[in-house]
């Protein structure tokens, strides 16, 4: 078992060095002007010269764009980024690796949120859709959960603005604290209250969102589950439609089911672009699309790393949790 | 199926339609099957139904179980099968019924509407009774019976053994959780403790070596004849009165197969219970069975003790699957083999089901569906050789 | 149990050509198969109704433009000049010298030649350039199902000739291959399609109309690796099976065997598939599209009508002004659920495991 998991692991490393390269090729191809239009301010202000400016298309490797020059910035870009140095943002003045782990927290706890309340929500009702199968509600529930997955972001924000914030006031419209309110500094319950207030449509837009694919997920497979032989086995126990559906088919549902959503927990620290960008939001994604824009390069190469390593971990947990889960691969 | 294949129509020579039905008629089939199906459907949901309504006598008070032309029918899209047709015989306490036939003969499907586990809302239970006999001499109408009262049955008093050892038990729980949970859900009073020591004493009985390490295992872990042995052993667990063994050796070796029969009938005797024993294989029959029941495209044509069916078979059909065993007396002969095909179960005709594949077919056999001729008082058979006009026709082929 | 049977027979009857024992097996006839594949379609309501959504879109952005532009003449990009007089009434509070509170009103009227209400001539009015919003819509969804449909079919092209190569080769081509597809299944999709999109949006020899082209490309780049998997997984499939080893015995060469096998069995899937990325790809278009870095402007997409109520750009038009960007979004839910219906449809009919 143990090797398996180090050719996995090998696998994956091999994977992120190809994604690495892929992506460094990409951001290569951005113009370089780039680099000029973010440090024309600084240079006229005499904060930085010209030297300064070469240095750093240098340092990222934009100076020289022939193949050679390429291999050999990618390679010096390879070799600090192991050593945990992604490099310096340019458009929010910091090394990148410290605004990640800044606004990586917003994100993940308005994913995380929705992450819970996804499951809390969509399981649930896929269970009961799947039992009763071409019901009323089977088809009301499919149909809610494809409206989820065929919503795009800025639309079900716009509306959710447009109605909550906008036509019925009662809740606001961007941003994470009230900008014309003036709280204490000792009141941390209610400026908690305040950014908690703030995230109830985001959060919303996440969820609605996401609740469609769990749902769908767990009725697919449990209606699988429910058509082997061994619930047949289950009834002629006389055992009861509620035990043979939660205690026996739920069971078996559970391993897809766990293994899909503990694979989905790193990229909750990847942030919703669209959606932290509609509401302004202070996330990792929000700060990504803004980068992107501006073209920051090496904010978006970090960024872009972090997010294939946040998949390929994914990847491994949901193996890992695979193998906890399901009794049959413990011994292969 | 390739995609283009898909849309062609196929013509059949000689018919002058194509071999398919056309939309109106399935529209006309679905729309006649839904309202069936709702209907049977709303009587099985009917709650609180009183005890008198499924109360009942049996005919034989020796026997567990009764079958009282029984008809089950599947209402498919392409028309209703009549998988089960009117069948009717009977399981007497402590006795072994075999049910032989060709698959798809409604062998399985007569046993699931005992336990009422016909695949709904398609499978229904269109007439007929199936009587069950209970240890306090209670007798029940199993078709007319609430599901929530059935379960009281199912497990308990009737315990069924399935086919496919290898996907019949719950790949994600333990061998011991699985057992446990019949005793603990029929057994008054029990604890997980005695739960336990009855799923072990359970193990035990069925010749299991490691009973504590089975009862700690998975399933997959166990080999295919040990997993028909952890099933036998969850059957018996509550002393059913009657076990349902559904082609409990098919899927085994042969070295396994009379090893699992032999501890089919040994925990028989010891229970004192009944069995009915689902099979296409007559020499499980001929080794185990007190009566035999032949089924043919969803009919009983032929019932009597194994001596007579075995000594003295009476419809051709029966006397063919004689003939198609191997003896391994006949030697310069090859193996005999019924020509021809089951018929479509839908659409049957009104004659007898065998009549084209039959070798002593007559005029009349095409005509009408024959009669039960009673050979003696427990062996009987449906054919035209053996009365009325039918007897008539071939006496008079034999002057 | 049924089903079983009825497959038997099927098999049994379709080669019978009448002889002595099939009396009876004629007085019944069966669906053919592939109406039964209709049939399981169409016998879902939700199949139906993404059909009848995919054709009322499909008629409306491609019939539509030709009704608009025989009856009015409005084209894509036509700037209408409505005058109006857009009331503006300003308010203000503040406390007089005697303490109370006193309220100003300021009403001035100004001139707007956009933004027009819906009206006779313009159904859903006009935007903030003076575009008629409705005949807009039309060319917004023309580009969006065309943009669509081409990536699809190039992403099934591309899966289809290199999983099959990775199939069919095996060895280090498979490991080859594989591991390309592994590395583009774990590129952050969105990030990357904007940072493409906005390098070929700042390279200045590019005019504008190309730059639909490029961003097929890109699409089509971040999607064929499914198509890949699928097929690999097909042929790896089709080589375990036992027909295949049947087949094999009777030497019929490999490449005639994979592909005579491989293409009907693989199809269901793969239009499955295709259907359900078809939806993918138009949210993907108008995400880009809204974000600026789609569909250029001036040409009309569903993304950047949406992006009109962006309030970053102020509250006015997301607040008073849904004519502009509802219309755009309830067809891009409409057009991907229509897709996922049919897909979904599709699958269940395809595969009757799931539906016994």
């Amino acid at each position: 078992m143990w090797k398996y998991f180090l050719r996995r692991i090998a696998l994956s490393l091999l994977i992120l060095l190809g994604v690495s390269a892929l992506i460094y090729l990409l951001s290569m191809l951005m113009p370089a002007d780039y680099i000029d239009n973010q440090t024309y301010a600084a240079l006229q202000s005499g904060a930085m010269t010209k030297e300064d400016v070469q240095r750093l298309k240098e340092l990222y490797g934009l100076a020289d764009k022939s193949f050679k020059g390429i291999v050999k910035s990618y390679l010096s870009w390879l070799k600090s980024t192991m050593s945990g140095d992604l490099g310096f943002s340019f458009l929010y003045g910091k090394p990148v690796t410290k605004v990640l782990s800044e606004y990586i927290w917003i994100s993940f706890l308005i994913a995380f949120i929705s992450y819970i309340l996804q499951i809390i929500i969509g399981i649930p009702m896929g269970i009961k859709a799947s039992v009763n199968q071409y019901s009323a509600y089977d088809y009301i529930v499919s149909v809610f959960a494809m409206m989820g997955t065929a919503l795009p972001s800025f639309f079900l924000s716009a509306l959710l603005m447009n109605v909550f914030a906008i036509k019925l006031g009662i809740l606001p419209l961007q941003g994470l604290t009230t900008a014309t309110k003036l709280f204490p500094p000792d009141a941390h319950f209610q400026i908690l209250l305040d950014k908690a207030w703030h995230l109830v449509l985001p959060i919303s837009v996440l969820t609605l969102l996401g609740v469609g694919g769990t749902m769908k997920f767990t009725r697919t497979n449990m209606l699988e589950v429910l058509n082997s032989d061994y619930i047949r086995t289950a009834r002629a126990k006389g055992l009861s439609e509620h035990e043979v559906t939660y205690k026996h088919a739920f069971r078996n549902t559970m391993i897809p089911l766990v293994t899909s959503l503990s694979g989905m927990l790193p990229g909750l620290f990847g942030g919703a672009m669209i959606t932290e960008t509609v509401f302004a939001i202070p996330g990792i994604g929000y700060m990504a699309l803004r980068a992107t824009q501006q073209g920051d390069i090496p904010f978006i190469m970090g960024y872009n790393m972090f997010l294939s390593i946040l998949t390929v971990l994914g990847m491994l947990i949901s193996d890992i949790m695979y193998m906890v889960v399901d009794p049959r691969v413990k011994l292969s | 199926m390739g995609l283009i294949d898909i849309f062609k129509r196929k013509k059949i020579e000689g018919v002058d339609d194509t071999m398919y039905l056309t939309l109106r008629e399935e529209r006309r089939i679905s729309k006649e099957n839904n309202k069936i199906i709702r209907k049977f459907e709303r009587e099985k949901n009917r709650k609180n139904v009183p005890e008198e309504e499924y109360l009942t006598q049996m005919r034989d008070p020796s026997n567990v179980v009764e079958f009282e032309d029984l008809h089950t029918y599947f209402f498919t899209d392409v028309g209703t099968v009549k998988s089960v047709n009117g069948v009717s015989f009977d399981i007497p306490q402590g006795k072994i019924v075999g049910v032989v036939g060709e698959s798809g003969c409604g062998k399985s499907v007569t046993s699931l509407s005992l336990m009422q586990l016909v695949q709904a809302p398609q499978g229904q239970i269109v007439k007929g009774s199936i009587r069950y006999q209970d240890s306090n001499g209670k007798c029940y109408e199993i078709t007319k019976m609430p599901k929530d009262k059935m379960l009281k049955i199912r497990g308990k008093d009737i315990a069924m053994i399935f086919q496919e050892p290898m996907t019949s038990l719950n790949p994600v729980f333990k061998i011991g959780e699985q057992m446990d949970e019949v005793v603990l859900l029929h057994v008054e009073g029990s604890t997980p403790e005695s739960a336990k020591a009855r799923s072990i004493e359970m193990l035990k009985l069925v010749g299991i070596a490691m009973p504590e390490k089975v009862y700690n295992s998975y399933p997959h872990e166990l080999s295919g004849g040990m997993r028909q042995r952890v099933m036998i052993a969850m059957a018996l667990s509550c002393d059913p009165r009657l076990i349902i063994a559904d082609e409990p050796t098919t899927a085994l070796d042969v070295t396994i197969q009379a090893q699992i029969l032999e501890l089919l009938r040994d925990v028989k005797n010891r229970i004192n219970g009944s069995i009915m024993l689902i099979t296409h294989d007559l020499g499980v029959i001929a080794e185990m069975a007190d009566y035999v029941v032949v089924m043919y495209a969803g009919r009983i044509i032929e019932k009597g003790t194994v001596r007579e069916i075995f000594h003295d078979p009476k419809h051709p059909y029966t006397i063919g699957l004689m003939r198609s065993k191997p003896t391994g007396e006949t030697r310069d002969n090859r193996l005999y083999s019924i020509k021809g095909q089951v018929p479509n179960p839908i659409n049957m005709p009104d004659h007898c089901y065998f009549y084209n594949r039959c070798d002593k077919a007559m005029n009349v056999c095409s005509r009408d569906y024959p009669d039960m001729v009673d050979f003696s008082s427990t062996h009987c058979a449906a054919c035209h050789l053996y009365y009325g006009e039918g007897l008539q026709e071939q006496n008079k082929g034999k002057e | 149990m049924a089903m079983e049977k009825q497959n038997d027979l099927n098999n049994n009857y379709t080669d019978n050509n009448g002889s002595a024992d099939s009396v009876l097996e004629q007085n019944f006839r069966v669906i053919s198969p592939g109406r039964m594949v209709a049939k399981r379609f169409f016998k879902s309501k939700l199949s139906i109704a993404g059909l009848i959504m995919i054709i009322l879109v499909f008629l409306f952005s491609f019939v539509g433009p030709l009704i608009v532009d025989a009856t009015w003449g409005y084209k894509e990009t036509q700037v209408f000049k409505i005058e109006r007089n857009s009331d503006m009434v300003s308010k203000a509070e503040f406390y007089g010298p005697d303490g109370k509170l006193y309220t100003y009103y300021d009403k001035s009227q100004t001139l707007v030649v956009f933004k027009a209400p819906p009206s006779k001539d313009h159904w859903l009015g006009t935007d903030t350039s003076g575009f008629d919003i409705f005949t807009r819509l039309m060319y917004g969804g023309r580009i969006s199902l065309v943009i669509s449909f081409i990536v699809i079919f190039l992403e099934t092209f591309i899966g289809i000739v290199l999983g099959g190569l990775s199939g069919y080769f095996g060895k280090w081509v498979d490991q080859l291959i594989m591991r390309i597809v592994d590395i583009f299944a774990c590129l952050p999709g969105l990030p990357v399609l904007l940072v493409l999109s906005a390098t070929i949006n700042s390279i200045e020899g590019i005019p504008a109309e190309h730059r639909i082209y490029y961003l097929m490309a890109f699409l089509t780049l971040m999607g064929w690796t499914g198509v890949a998997r699928i097929v690999r997984g097909q042929i790896l499939m089709l080589r375990e099976q036992e027909y295949m080893m049947a087949a094999e015995t009777t030497g019929i060469s490999a490449l005639h065997r994979i592909f005579r096998h491989l293409v009907p069995n693989a199809m269901p899937q793969l239009i499955v598939n295709a259907t359900l990325g078809l939806g993918g790809v138009i949210l993907y278009e108008s995400t880009l599209s809204y974000l600026g870095l789609g569909v250029p402007f001036p040409r009309a997409a569903w993304g950047s009508m949406i992006a009109l109520a962006d309030p970053s750009k102020g509250q006015e038009i997301l607040a008073n002004y849904p004519n502009m960007w509802v219309p755009a979004g309830i067809l891009i839910v409409v057009t991907v659920l229509g897709f996922s219906f049919i897909g979904d449809g599709l699958r269940d009919a395809f595969d009757p495991r799931m539906k016994r």
